[in-house]
């Protein structure tokens, strides 16, 4: 097997698929709010409301089409870098996939084409009704993909048969638990991704000068939506880590640097590994906290890498089932550290909206500003979290990422095409950034025509 | 039956893709063609405007529902014609979001870059799905273990770029009807002159891909001397698709040329049928619906969940074609959304 072929097939799917998630957190979140907005406009007739949905609508179309572009290489990229996996895995994988072409993407890429030309074709109820679908399809879209990767995660509702993982419980894949820690997570994800972005730009545009109607109700409207998406997001992100305490151990360990089985386990709160070793170099630890977050009381045993590597060789065979231990720790720490900056920059932007002060305090609207960058730190090393504590395995215990790179494609034609989908995406990106660049110049240059431009 | 039926879904897929996509790339290469004005640049893609996203949805299904079905035909076919496909995202990337990004910037410069992605974006997957749809027929180096070993030198044959360029000039004809159908004034006039004009060189080189195919593919064989309704249909509406481009009915002409698209494709699945790709080294390397398939278990659960969601896909995207069956006017520009 060519290694050089099998590293740069990984760093395509992470690099690729992380780009795609840079626009899938939005779109989630900021269409269940516009689908709101449009429906408080049609009720009252505010046309505040209406100049909302049109300004922040068009942030989101852009976002989309970015999301729909870098999507189309995500449906076919299993095929073409990881031709052993589709082969392995296509009885259950492929399902959940073409559900999601089927019930998700042409919902919301017809309605989306709806909504976009319809603003006079159609009555603002169904309009409004239009975004609905959009939120609908998107956030279903999101489901299906996380049902087929949980499988990844938690295998279930399968035998191994000719060869490969066949399906012969369906409904057992959809009530996998780990959809059910997972998908909450994301879609809480989606609505704190909506939430930021808005608070940002409209954090930027108050800073600008820019204090009409529009700006200081999208500003209340999304510090109340970015909290609520984050107190979620720490609800749902404390249970699904217990979740993975119980069914993928390694992966917590890993992500805690625990070496040894511990009773009750210790929170790290400073580990440096020696990976080659496995030795500590340095390690500042709390005593009981992770016992206490894994199962809510101060005792209980929490494994470590070393008893996990042992369980593990005595049970899939000699190999080594430790997971790089550094990125996936930090990855950890800094998914949960820029989660509860957020909670407490949403909770502090809530005060001030509740105390009408927030347009008067620059600390806050600057903070904001860079705070943009926040969930979208803590969307990719979240991913980086879920997919590199998995390792070595691609579906967890069935088969090992060496085991299912395509064997027939060279590391050249790799490299080929992970600059050259590089390249258009970052040259996407940049005309994408470009163009909410000067929807928000445009905005600050002439506020009455917010809704228009 | 199971697998035969996944077949025949399959087919439809593809139909569905290349009769909605077909017309939309073509569209998308008209637009650098038929002129250099920026206000009927804009028309033009404000006629496929509120749809080619959804339409594109049918290219991505027909991958998803391989990839379901057929898995070791979803991981032979890209993983084998992988530098063709890459070519062909790259182009589904810029295509997509030069409709997107194009009209949200005054600046010409920006435009024509757009425009040429889009120009670009459109060329490349109409003459790439071509070839490759026509070396699924002809045979492709397939060993015993579903592994594709050749290059993508070897995809690129006489015969399949002919089919390439088929699928090409077969979609500028397509896209040249629907602006008939979707615009007014003096654009439209020259996407009418531009259907005539190319009408004789579709049928033309239509002709040249059969007799090809005979020497080239093992459809005698396989099918038999007497190809069946399905081929006959395709020729018979291509060529009557001719007479009422001349009397300018686009409507009749667009429709007739859909068919043709529809039963070429048809045609294509009836030639491989039982097998999806054929092996130029062994015919018992093909991939069939057999050898490739899904467990039964699963190809029934997918099948209920197709059929029941499949028609009210169809019932929706209808609907949004008729709310949007309005004409777009060049001269109109504050009618433009795109």
């Amino acid at each position: 097997m060519d290694t050089l072929a099998l590293a740069l097939a990984r760093w395509q799917f992470a690099v690729l698929t992380i780009i795609h998630f840079f626009f899938v957190p939005l779109t989630l979140g900021i269409t269940i709010l516009l689908a709101i907005l449009e429906t408080l406009y049609v009720r009252t007739q505010d046309e505040v409301y209406k100049d909302m949905v049109k300004f922040w609508g068009k942030v989101f179309l852009i976002n989309f089409a970015l999301g729909v572009v870098s999507g189309i290489v995500q449906e076919f990229q299993f095929g073409m870098n990881w031709s052993e996996y589709s082969r392995f895995m296509g009885d259950i994988f492929g399902a959940p996939l073409a559900i999601e072409a089927l019930l998700a993407f042409y919902l919301e890429s017809t309605f989306i084409g709806v909504w976009v030309f319809g603003w006079e074709k159609l009555s603002p109820k169904l309009h409004a009704a239009t975004m609905w679908l959009i939120a609908l399809g998107s956030n279903i879209s999101a489901l299906w993909i996380l049902i087929a990767n949980s499988f990844m995660q938690e295998p279930v509702g399968y035998v191994i048969r000719n060869g490969r993982a066949e399906m012969v419980d369906f409904f057992a894949l959809i009530t996998n638990p780990n959809v059910w820690v997972q998908f909450p997570h994301v879609l809480a994800a989606g609505i704190a991704t909506a939430g930021f972005v808005i608070l940002g730009l409209s954090a930027y545009l108050l800073l600008r000068g820019r204090r009409d109607a529009m700006v200081m109700r999208s500003f209340r409207v999304a510090a109340v939506y970015a909290l609520l998406g984050t107190l979620l997001i720490v609800l749902v992100g404390h249970t699904q880590a217990q979740h993975i305490v119980a069914v993928q151990p390694m992966k917590m360990a890993a992500a805690e640097a625990l070496q040894r089985s511990e009773n009750p386990a210790s929170f790290s709160i400073l580990t440096i590994t020696d990976e080659a070793t496995g030795r500590e170099l340095i390690s500042l630890r709390i005593p009981y906290l992770l016992s206490i977050l894994a199962y809510n009381r101060p005792s209980g045993e929490v494994k470590g890498i070393q008893e996990l590597q042992a369980a593990y060789e005595a049970r899939y065979g000699p190999g080594n089932y430790v997971p790089p231990i550094n990125v996936t720790y930090w990855s950890f720490r800094l998914m949960v550290g820029a989660g509860f900056l957020m909670l407490a920059l949403a909770a502090w932007a809530v005060y001030l909206v509740a105390r009408e002060r927030f347009a008067d305090s620059p600390r806050l609207l600057k903070g904001l500003v860079w705070a943009t960058a926040l969930p979208y730190l803590a969307s990719t090393t979240g991913w980086i979290l879920t997919e590199v504590g998995r390792q070595p395995w691609i579906v967890f215990g069935l088969q090992r990422v060496e085991d299912a790179v395509s064997p027939t494609v060279s590391a050249g034609e790799i490299a080929f095409s992970l600059i050259f989908l590089l390249v258009l995406y970052i040259l996407g990106m940049y005309a994408g950034v470009y163009l909410i660049g000067k929807h928000l110049r445009s905005a600050v240059a002439s506020p009455q025509s917010v809704g228009a431009s | 039956m199971l697998n035969t039926l996944w077949f025949i879904l399959i087919a439809v897929l593809f139909i569905g893709f290349l009769f909605l996509e077909g017309f939309d790339y073509g569209v998308g290469m008209l637009l650098r063609i038929l002129t250099r004005e920026d206000h009927e640049r804009r028309a033009i893609i404000n006629t496929i405007g509120p749809v080619w996203d959804a339409n594109e949805v049918w290219m991505i299904t027909a991958g998803g529902a391989m990839f379901a079905a057929f898995p070791h035909v979803y991981a032979t076919l890209f993983s084998g014609f992988y530098l063709a496909l890459v070519l062909l995202l790259g182009a589904l990337i810029v295509r997509g979001l030069g409709f997107e990004f194009r009209s949200k910037e005054e600046n010409p410069r920006w435009r024509n870059a757009w425009d040429w992605a889009i120009f670009v974006g459109s060329l490349v997957p109409a003459l790439l799905w071509g070839v490759a749809l026509s070396n699924l027929i002809r045979g492709v180096p397939v060993d015993r273990d579903m592994h594709y070993v050749g290059t993508l030198f070897d995809l690129l044959n006489p015969y399949a770029l002919l089919g390439g360029i088929n699928m090409v000039v077969a979609f500028l004809l397509h896209g040249a009807l629907f602006l008939g159908m979707k615009l007014e004034g003096s654009l439209r006039e020259r996407a009418c002159r531009f259907a005539e004009r190319l009408w004789p060189w579709t049928t033309g080189l239509f002709f040249l891909f059969i007799v090809y195919s005979y020497f080239e593919t093992d459809f005698v064989q396989h099918v038999g001397v007497n190809p069946g309704v399905i081929p006959v249909l395709g020729v018979l509406s291509l060529l009557s698709s001719g007479y009422f481009i001349r009397r300018r009915d686009h409507g009749k002409g667009f429709v007739l040329v859909a068919l043709s698209v529809v039963f070429i494709t048809a045609t294509l699945f009836v030639a491989l049928y039982p097998r999806l790709i054929v092996s130029s080294l062994n015919p018992d390397w093909s991939l069939t619906i057999y050898n490739a398939a899904s467990s039964p278990y699963t190809l029934r659960v997918m099948l209920i969940i197709t059929l029941i969601l499949l028609p009210i896909v169809l019932l929706y995207q209808g609907w949004t074609y008729y709310t949007f069956r309005h004409r777009i006017r060049a001269d109109r520009p504050e009618e433009m959304v795109y």
